[in-house]
């Protein structure tokens, strides 16, 4: 009986020790690329760079991770969860997209992202405080509304600022089904002279990208001495009004939040206090950075004066 | 903690006797929640705000067992499945996640160690009814999860029965609790809410009426 032979394995047919080692995650890759990148593809690839200049508003505070910034937020529209918005606003299409301004304007206009961006974009970095008694600092990038105002030239007349965010079931699982807690559109005003403040922005982007889906793509309301809720996000409407626009949140329960919704630590939410926030990102598990509110966010050096002689407990 | 167990396996009566399901691995797949939520906060894969999911998932758990524990009886009485053997085991998780729910508060939240942390602590949660139906709550809780032993049951006698009817306001209490907690009730938390309501409501039909009306034949 002849000797058994092993076959010879030319070197061509052996696998390189690096990549035979490397095989599960080389397996990982395929898997990620075939089955998981479709899925991110659709949200992620809108966030494309957005180039702007510094715009000297800094409040010297860390800031909040990006991951933390985009995967933690409240928009119904997706969901009521906090990370609903991240996972369910893939199918979301910013673009292109028409943000219609009128009203008690001398020349109501349709404005496109170009136009918008044409505005002149800074990146401002600013604190958020969240009425749940939460806050981040966002490094956003965006435009004062009065550039956007200066364009349409609001009469005489107007008083206050309406703004209307988009109603797209389809894209919008949150705007489906039985159980959905708010109304659509979600709906938020500013007195004119609040919306012209040069803090007050429509933000087009943050960390150097254009807005992720679940922060509001592509422009949403940004006013840093208010609670977040009053940053209407995936602005489709701006509408210049004589008498105070409704509020969404004021619309669900008006007892327990207001049309002002000035951030105030001295004016507790009825159900929970107001006088400290926790920081998101900073801090964790074993001690979240839980730190004192200040009156105005912060901002009140700029912007007490809009308010002045007002009852801020009356007008909350 | 596990209710007597069968007979010793020389005994010839109890190989006739169907096995009965021990007791004890509720009490270890009971706490599984509670030990993976920590873990996840711990090994900081709770998301951006760990402290407040670690908490919330502990109230949720709480809730749970809570209507679990509410359960026994209508389920015994419509359909005559008796888990009253787990009874004391759903209460004591009950008991257990609404400890844990406030030390996570009171702890991690209010970090109340530190000393300087403790005046507004004890501010905040007199002010806050929300909060404090919840402690209310856990309070009434206390007194049940210790005489929840046999030996407490044969020392109280019928007191003991009077004692456990504390389960219903600390229910109600924590039913307002967790339609206060969150800005706007979502569809898990109301289906409990409603559970918690149908079940308390069931204690207000006298237990004659509901012989009655699920009599078996």
């Amino acid at each position: 009986m002849a000797a058994y032979r092993p076959p010879v394995l030319p070197p061509s047919e052996i696998t390189p020790q690096e990549i035979w080692l490397d095989r599960r995650r080389l397996l990982a890759g395929a898997v990620a690329a075939g089955l998981v990148a479709p899925a991110i593809a659709s949200g992620k690839a809108l966030a494309a760079p957005l180039e702007a200049a510094k715009g000297g508003y800094d409040p010297g505070e860390p800031l909040t991770p990006q991951k933390d910034v985009t995967s933690y937020n409240n928009f119904y529209e997706f969901g009521s969860g906090k990370s609903d918005p991240a996972r369910n606003s893939g199918d979301f299409k910013p673009e292109p997209w028409a943000l219609e301004v009128g009203g008690l304007v001398a020349k109501p206009k349709s404005f496109d992202l170009d136009a918008l961006r044409g505005l002149g974009l800074e990146e401002r970095v600013y604190r958020m405080r969240c009425v749940e008694a939460w806050s981040m600092v966002i490094p956003w990038i965006g435009l004062p509304i009065s550039a956007l105002l200066d364009q349409v030239e609001p009469l005489a007349s107007a008083k206050y600022v309406a703004f209307e965010t988009v109603v797209r079931p389809e894209e919008m699982s949150g705007q489906r089904g039985a159980f959905q807690p708010l109304d659509w559109p979600y709906v938020e005003g500013l007195r004119l002279d609040e919306a012209r403040h040069p803090l007050a922005i429509l933000a087009m982007g943050l960390y150097g990208e254009t807005l992720p889906n679940q922060n509001g793509a592509p422009v949403r309301l940004v006013v840093p001495w208010k609670y977040g809720f009053k940053g209407a996000k995936s602005l489709v409407k701006i509408t210049l009004t004589e008498k105070e626009p409704p509020s969404t949140w004021n619309l669900l329960a008006p007892h327990e939040y207001g049309f002002y919704a000035n951030v105030n630590p001295e004016v507790d939410h009825p159900r929970w206090s107001q006088a400290s926030e926790r920081r998101i990102g900073a801090g964790g598990f074993f001690g979240s950075d839980r730190r004192p509110t200040l009156p105005f966010n912060g901002y009140a050096e700029e912007v007490a004066s809009l308010y002045a002689g007002m009852d801020l407990r009356a007008k909350y | 903690m596990s209710a007597p167990s069968s007979r010793p396996a020389s005994s010839g009566i109890s190989a006739r006797r169907p096995r009965r399901l021990p007791v004890w691995p509720l009490y270890v797949v009971g706490l599984l929640p509670a030990l993976w939520g920590f873990y996840l906060g711990a090994t900081n894969q709770l998301g951006a705000d760990p402290v407040k999911s670690f908490e919330h998932l502990l109230g949720l758990w709480s809730v749970r067992f809570l209507i679990l524990t509410l359960a026994v009886t209508p389920l015994r009485e419509t359909t005559g499945i008796n888990l009253i053997r787990w009874r004391r085991a759903l209460g004591l998780l009950c008991f257990w996640f609404a400890l844990f729910h406030f030390a996570a508060y009171l702890l991690l939240d209010l970090q109340a160690l530190q000393l300087r942390n403790l005046g507004p602590v004890l501010a905040d949660i007199a002010k806050r009814p929300f909060l404090l139906l919840g402690f209310a709550a856990f309070l009434m809780l206390i007194p049940l999860a210790v005489t929840s032993g046999s030996w407490a049951i044969r020392r109280l006698g019928s007191a003991w029965g009077k004692l456990h009817k504390l389960i219903y306001p600390a229910a109600f209490c924590a039913a307002i609790h967790l339609l206060l907690a969150a800005k706007t009730l979502r569809l898990e938390e109301a289906l409990y809410l409603l559970a918690l309501i149908l079940l308390l409501l069931w204690r207000l039909i006298p237990r004659a009426r509901r012989r009655r009306l699920f009599a078996r034949a």
